[in-house]
């Protein structure tokens, strides 16, 4: 997706910094400081700027990483090269145990929730008797390499940045997968994910882990740089720290995390250091001046300063087209004509006192093209939602090729066959058409997110993005492939719905109102490419309240009407069925 | 353990927890009108209190100083924001609540500060005092913002947060204070002793409870405010004006904060920097209470009171932990029992 070279330079740049003759000491230690920082708000802009989980909490696992590893080489005397993997592995269990009760918060719960844990944790540190307590614990061996020992600022400076570049490459590589848009779609809400297969508990903990595991790298290196660590650092203040941090180098972007980090951490060394100079005087004017500043920053530039400097770099757009000749497996279907594909029971959906579907009985045949119309109100989007998996049924039963299916998660239904779209557009607005087509794919492709940071999913990607650009040309959006799903009309972003239903090489796909907000020859197109999708072997139940386009195109209709089903039968006998002109109509005088 | 003892410690745990939930109503507040998660809570608490002290106490607050330069910063908000459709009416209304209202209290505050006024004086001109720095705080940082992310929001409100607090240690030191007392004298009831001013706490608590209630279920403008916390766009449709809705959401918290602070000024010493403990705590039970509920809002913070008072007697060393750590649990049932519905945010 992006060219490594920008990187490349960044990398030959910081590694040349140290050699700039007359470098004054002093600004080692500050980029070393950004280093440690960055690690951390990077995590965040993974878990908050994409993800959408915001945590306070980050300076904890900080705290893990590098009192795991003070009380290990002190006590125990271990190797820090030991102790590395270790305090990874604690800072990801302690992720794991933390995200099992905080993860599961919704909205504005889970903020709260790590800001809670947060200072908890850092009162726990203070307090803990083989973790020092408030004096922490000193002498902590440095790093060594041989009989080298990085005792100076300078020559931790590598290890930091190499850790750095390694993590930034590594979290970019993980965006940049299948895994990474599932990450990437978490942020819009889960149903749309959870349609496609998309394990939206799971994902976020992988953000949790990811963001917990950076942070403990940088506990641990920061434990090796200062020799020393103490509660302090690891407090609720600099986890609100962190977050803003990443807020301010604009927390989509894992630059931006970089960015925030010099930013703030220079920002805040140059006031310390030149403001008592300009205004003498007593107490804490730099932290006056830097919140003054942060409210600023922000009333200038919501979206953070990374992506407010990359506007003025000149755009690019288009990108490279997948090789639409890789084929991913194909579901293996059964011939047979009539076969019953979906078959619903009696099934009754009760929210509280009202009855939204009342004991509706009907079924979709292989092959087949059958709606479901009714005035508004009448059930037809409940019923969706009931078949998919994302409203469990009152009673009554639903079954799928002759399986039940009835308290089935999302998950599993699409899984069988049955892909939809929604009736208020589902997409990523911030992602392109190719990438939101492509989340269609999930389940067809295997690459877990280790793979993906190393970039062992090259195969199992270009598969998955060729098949998203073949349903992007057959629903004839070749031309938006690489725009922002954002940016096309609403019109076009229901055929983008489409063509990401397609990707899970349906048996039966659901669409709702997929006409609504189409011109006359768009809905004319639309109509062809669903018979020519019948006539390929596929089904299609469709809600639509255009009755032009679902008279010419339906081999069969269901009306519903306040929930229960009125009438069944060919366009034909529908049209001239009295209680169904009733039901739109009203009675006739 | 004693009844007395057990007596003693709810008593002190209810007098805390009434404090904790008159913050947490102006977290509710707050953030059910503007979005804004207002950590600068304790902030409003501190300026009260140490601004109550330091006027009792003979000395002049900086806070007023503060509220003034504030006040010309609204000012000039004001007439940017309206550059291009300056009219006298608005000017005009825009110099009186920003700059000659600022300007008389200030002169009050000379004028009284000189003279170690009563008891009356100092709460009048310290929420007053107050009250202008949460309306105008909110003007300056938070109105431009107010179409942003809770995210932004909330990274804002860190950064007044600590202006604020780097201009607390400005104005009061880094000394702590005491105030005099609201309501001296006290009564005995078998072994409980009831002081004025816990007396005092428990009615003001309860008085604001009541009056938010009414204020909200009865009146236009609390209507108003809870119409703009459901749906800014829909509000403004309506004719709403959705920064009057978040200047008065920021007035009433101001205010609250600030009493909250006098009150308790009389029975611990506060520093500049205390108010945030105190904040958070009231946040702890303004997420019990879901950030929406007042009534479960106030006995969630009753409960905080209690649980702090009690671990303070049993495990002095974990206090802050175990009252963090109560949250989780309560979190986690919140979340179970309201599935996530799904959000559209961006």
């Amino acid at each position: 997706m992006q060219s490594r070279l920008p990187i490349l330079i960044f990398a030959l740049i910081m590694a040349a910094i140290p050699f700039v003759p007359g470098m004054p000491p002093f600004w080692i230690v500050l980029l070393d400081n950004v280093g440690l920082t960055a690690l951390v708000a990077m995590g965040l802009v993974l878990l908050t700027g994409v993800g959408g989980l915001t945590s306070f909490g980050q300076a904890a696992f900080v705290g893990f990483g590098a009192y795991t590893t003070a009380v290990l080489s002190t006590t125990y005397g271990m190797s820090p090269w030991l102790t590395l993997p270790l305090s990874l592995l604690v800072s990801g269990l302690l992720a794991v145990l933390l995200g099992l009760v905080t993860v599961r918060l919704s909205g504005h719960y889970l903020p709260l929730g790590t800001l809670a844990w947060g200072l908890g944790l850092f009162y726990l540190f203070s307090k803990l008797e083989f973790l020092g307590r408030n004096d922490g614990i000193s002498a902590i061996p440095p790093l060594s390499i041989g009989s080298f020992k990085m005792l100076s600022p300078g020559s931790i400076y590598y290890a930091i940045w190499v850790a750095v570049i390694l993590s930034a490459l590594l979290t970019m590589n993980l965006l940049d997968s299948r895994t990474g848009r599932a990450i990437r779609a978490l942020r819009r809400g889960h149903v749309a994910a959870e349609a496609f297969g998309v394990h939206t508990p799971r994902a976020k903990m992988l953000v949790f882990i990811h963001a917990a595991v950076l942070a403990g790298l940088s506990g641990w290196l920061y434990a090796h740089l200062q020799r020393a660590v103490n509660p302090t650092p690891f407090g609720a203040q600099a986890g609100i720290e962190y977050l803003f941090i990443a807020v301010v180098g604009g927390a989509g972007y894992v630059w931006g995390g970089v960015l925030g980090a010099a930013l703030v951490v220079v920002l805040k060394e140059v006031l310390q250091s030149y403001l008592p100079l300009i205004l003498p005087g007593s107490g804490q004017v730099e932290t006056i001046v830097f919140g003054i500043m942060l409210v600023a920053l922000l009333q200038l530039a919501p979206g953070g300063v990374w992506p407010w400097l990359m506007s003025f770099l000149p755009q690019r757009t288009g990108g490279k087209k997948p090789d639409t000749s890789l084929k991913l497996e194909q579901r293996t279907r059964s011939p047979g004509q009539s076969s019953v594909l979906l078959q619903v029971e009696k099934a009754r959906k009760q929210f509280g006192g009202v009855v939204a579907v009342n004991n509706v009985s009907f079924d979709v045949l292989a092959r087949e093209i059958v709606a479901l119309i009714g005035p508004n109100g009448a059930g037809k989007s409940t019923t969706f939602n009931l078949i998919t998996g994302v409203l469990s049924a009152t009673s009554g039963s639903i079954s799928v090729l002759g399986n039940k299916v009835d308290r089935a998660p999302p998950q599993e239904i699409v899984k069988l066959g049955i892909s939809r779209t929604f009736q208020h557009v589902k997409l990523v607005p911030d992602m392109t058409v190719l990438e939101n087509v492509a989340i269609g794919a999930h389940l067809r492709g295997h690459s877990g997110p280790i793979s993906s940071m190393l970039r062992l999913d090259r195969t199992d990607e270009a598969k998955l993005l060729a098949e998203a650009a073949r349903q992007i040309e057959r629903v004839g959006l070749g031309e938006q492939m690489h725009q922002l799903a954002g940016s096309l009309s609403l019109g076009q972003q229901r055929i983008v719905e489409i063509a990401r239903a397609l990707c899970v090489d349906p048996m039966l796909l659901l669409l709702d109102e997929p006409a609504a907000g189409l011109r006359h020859m768009e809905k004319q197109r639309l109509a062809s490419l669903l018979r020519e999708l019948r006539d390929g072997g596929m089904s299609v139940l469709l809600v639509e309240h255009d009755m032009g386009f679902v008279m010419n195109l339906a081999d069969r209709i269901v009306v519903l009407d306040f929930g229960t089903k009125i009438a069944e039968g060919t366009p034909a006998t529908i049209k001239t069925n009295p209680e169904v002109i009733k039901a739109y109509l009203g009675v006739a005088a | 353990m004693n009844t007395t003892i057990m007596l003693f410690l709810l008593q002190d745990g209810i007098t805390n927890g009434a404090i904790y939930a008159l913050l947490g109503l102006a977290l509710v507040l707050v953030f059910a009108v503007t979005r804004v998660i207002l950590i600068p809570q304790g902030e409003f608490v501190t300026y009260g209190a140490l601004t109550y002290a330091s006027l009792a106490a003979g000395q002049m607050p900086g806070t007023a100083k503060l509220a003034f330069a504030l006040g010309l910063g609204a000012f000039a908000f004001d007439l940017f924001a309206a550059r291009k459709a300056l009219h006298g009416r608005l000017v005009l209304r825009s110099i009186l609540t920003n700059i000659v209202l600022p300007a008389i209290v200030l002169a009050l505050t000379v004028y009284y500060a000189a003279q170690k006024p009563p008891v009356a004086v100092c709460i009048a001109l310290s929420l007053v005092i107050v009250a202008m720095i949460g309306l105008f705080l909110y003007r300056i940082a938070f109105q431009p913002l107010a179409h942003t992310s809770v995210l932004v929001l909330l990274i804002a409100s860190v950064g007044v947060h600590l202006a604020l607090q780097g201009l607390g240690l400005l104005f009061f030191g880094a000394e702590g204070q005491r105030g005099p007392a609201v309501l001296s004298g006290s009564f005995t009831t078998g072994a409980l002793r009831f002081t004025g001013q816990s007396i005092t706490v428990y009615g003001i608590t309860i008085a604001f409870i009541v009056g938010l209630w009414l204020f909200f279920g009865l009146t236009l403008y609390g209507k108003a405010l809870r119409a703009t916390a459901v749906n800014r766009l829909g509000a403004r449709l309506v004719g709403i004006r959705t920064t009057l809705s978040g200047q008065i959401a920021f007035l009433l918290a101001s205010v609250i904060g600030a009493l909250s602070g006098i009150m308790i000024v009389p029975i611990t010493t506060l520093y500049y920097d205390s108010g945030f403990l105190i904040g958070l705590k009231g946040f702890v039970a303004a997420i019990i209470g879901g950030l929406v509920s007042y009534p479960l809002t106030a006995v969630a913070a009753l409960v905080v009171g209690i649980v702090e008072a009690f671990s303070s007697f049993y495990a002095s060393n974990y206090k802050e932990v175990i009252v963090f750590m109560l949250l989780i649990p309560v979190l986690l049932l919140r979340s179970l029992a309201a599935p996530a519905v799904e959000e559209e945010k961006d």
